[in-house]
């Protein structure tokens, strides 16, 4: 007998293992009848999810977090057992922005703290000519966007809630805001800043990666308690969204999954935008500079599905810094129990995290991360504006 | 605020739906109606509009967008969800259903939004239907404009008159148990092809 579930995704390439594991089959071969909606904001994929809409769905890990804190919104544990991508994001500016960072450069130009210091420089030359703060857009208010974002500006000096403004933008109004001039910046995920590069409108200044080395972006998000309640239907998606980013990451699938991607009922964008995504191999500039990467987007590899806690614990680190959150060594065990690499290896008869997984989120700046000692951590960091 | 009618901001793209709710909430008493159609700055737009309740339909993806409402902890009044009161179910799956979401200025009593809240799903319903009713007749003219070619045509290739063309059309579609538009589709085809 199959299984009828309704899962949720935003037309984004880190959907790629839940999409492909639909229409490749592989949900089907481990008895699923998986009806994938797309949907066009966080918030409703979220709310669709909370009231059971959705069985499941392509989630921001932070709102999975924040839902389970309940944080600015009902409180709805949230488990995660599979986690559908590592990094991915990118920033990019327009050629104004680009110009300024890259005249103030004293440094490599992929180096996040010679950006950063650019950008200081930047941002001090506008306050003192009386020009408008920057505009950055990121996806939404607990997105690994905004914390990315935030992060890379503030080693650099610039506070994300003072010196410039940092505002929410729907990813499809990204583009257009960026060429109309609405915004300088934005963090977005792929194809977004791909297809603001092909326009002409805009240079990507760096892929996350340069950021964060390892940073969890999107999760298969199921409610705490239906999980329970179904134990094999979550192993089944766990199952059929790990072949599936195993089929995606071998270079001889990319050009089908591309393809399969590209319908337009799924993202809906060219196959060849979403081929250079999956492949880390992107047009940064409108004149045709290319830069490859072996960490712009992890699908499969380097344990990339499996949820790990130590990424849990990071993003509610960043909600305490930017005072979403009041910290708390309750709170922190609620956000690290939503990341669920029991459930995983028990759907894939793994035990722990596989030899080729480093255990670090390797950010550019500050100490290593210490996720038994938040407070300790963040005590390194002299840009937060943490909860009075 | 007071007791007096709250101020309500429907965003909206679509100016029909949001014409016919906004109708719906004058007709109930409720005066203070704004309607936003234009996305950029709403964040802007609504500060300075200053509403207790804002509407916004699900379809638009600029729902992320008040979200951040919830961050902003300046001088602006905080917004709560209308999801936040998990105690009524009932009602948020209605309105989930008709496509439209609420949030609401904590403080406003919940008994003085049930009653906005129940006339914006039974308008947004309303609208869907209307929407319905609109395709349907759209997808019937077309079928007339198909029916009234293949009629042509065999008035043209086996020398009828309409009135016997449409008799020979409407029984084919008897005798194959299908539409007479889908057999008046396969004879426009048939003649594509064998021209």
């Amino acid at each position: 007998m199959t299984t009828p579930l309704h899962i949720g995704f935003i037309p984004l390439v880190d959907a790629a293992a839940l999409i492909v594991a639909v229409d490749k089959g592989f949900a089907a071969a481990e008895g699923l009848d998986v009806t994938l909606v797309r949907e066009v904001s966080w918030s409703n994929v979220r709310d669709k999810l909370n009231i059971g809409l959705f069985d499941a769905a392509h989630l921001l890990a932070p709102v999975a977090i924040a839902s389970s804190l309940g944080l600015g919104h009902v409180k709805v544990p949230i488990s995660a057992p599979f986690n559908l991508g590592l990094n991915g994001n990118a920033i990019t500016v327009s050629p104004a922005l680009q110009a300024a960072i890259m005249a103030e450069l004293d440094g490599d130009r992929f180096d996040p703290m010679a950006t950063a210091l650019a950008l200081s420089r930047v941002v001090a030359a506008r306050r003192k000519s009386g020009a408008e703060p920057l505009t950055f857009a990121m996806t939404f208010p607990f997105s690994t966007h905004n914390y990315q974002l935030r992060f890379w500006m503030a080693a650099g000096g610039v506070d994300p809630d003072e010196d410039v403004r940092l505002v929410v933008l729907p990813p499809p109004y990204m583009v257009d805001s960026l060429a109309s001039g609405h915004v300088d910046a934005f963090c977005v995920g792929a194809p977004w800043n791909s297809i603001a590069v092909d326009l002409g409108v805009g240079h990507i200044l760096h892929f996350v990666s340069d950021i964060l080395a390892r940073a969890a972006e999107k999760v298969l998000a199921v409610r705490q308690s239906w999980s329970e309640k179904n134990p094999q239907i979550v192993a089944a998606l766990v199952r059929a969204a790990s072949r599936a980013a195993g089929f995606i990451e071998q270079p001889q699938n990319r050009a089908e999954a591309a393809r399969i991607l590209s319908a337009p009922d799924r993202i809906g964008v060219d196959a060849d935008v979403i081929q250079r995504t999956l492949d880390g191999h992107l047009k940064i500039s409108p004149d045709g500079t290319m830069r490859a990467s072996d960490r712009y987007l992890l699908i499969g590899r380097e344990g990339a599905g499996r949820p790990d806690p130590v990424q849990a614990a990071w993003l509610y680190a960043q909600m305490v810094r930017w005072g979403q959150a009041s910290i708390s060594a309750e709170a922190l065990q609620i956000a690290k129990g939503v990341f669920r690499p029991d459930l995983y290896d028990a759907a894939l008869g793994q035990q722990g995290k596989g030899a080729d997984a480093p255990d670090t989120i390797g950010a550019f700046a500050g100490p290593a991360f210490d996720a038994s000692d938040i407070a300790g951590h963040l005590a390194a960091f002299a840009i937060q504006h943490r909860k009075s | 605020m007071g007791e007096s009618s709250p101020k309500i901001v429907i965003v909206d793209e679509s100016p029909i739906r949001a014409a016919i709710l906004e109708e719906g909430l004058r007709e109930a008493g409720f005066t203070g109606v704004v309607h936003i159609s234009e996305m950029q700055s709403l964040l802007a737009r609504i500060y300075a509009l200053d509403p207790d309740v804002i509407l916004i339909d699900l379809e638009n993806p600029s729902r992320d967008v008040l979200e951040q409402m919830f961050q902003v902890s300046r001088a602006v009044r905080r917004p709560i969800a209308m999801f936040v009161d998990q105690s009524d179910a009932a009602s948020i799956q209605a309105s989930v259903d008709a496509g439209v979401s609420a949030y609401i200025v904590d403080g406003l009593k919940k008994e003085r939004i049930k009653p906005i809240l129940d006339l914006c799903i039974s308008r947004f319903n309303a609208f869907a239907k209307l929407q319905n009713e609109l395709d349907r007749a759209k997808s019937a003219l077309e079928d007339r404009k198909v029916i009234d070619r293949a009629k042509g045509i065999l008035m043209k290739l086996k020398g009828l008159t309409e009135e016997e063309a449409y008799v020979l059309l409407r029984s084919t579609a008897m005798r194959e148990k299908k539409k007479i538009g889908e057999i008046a589709q396969s004879i426009l085809t048939a003649s594509e092809l064998l021209k």
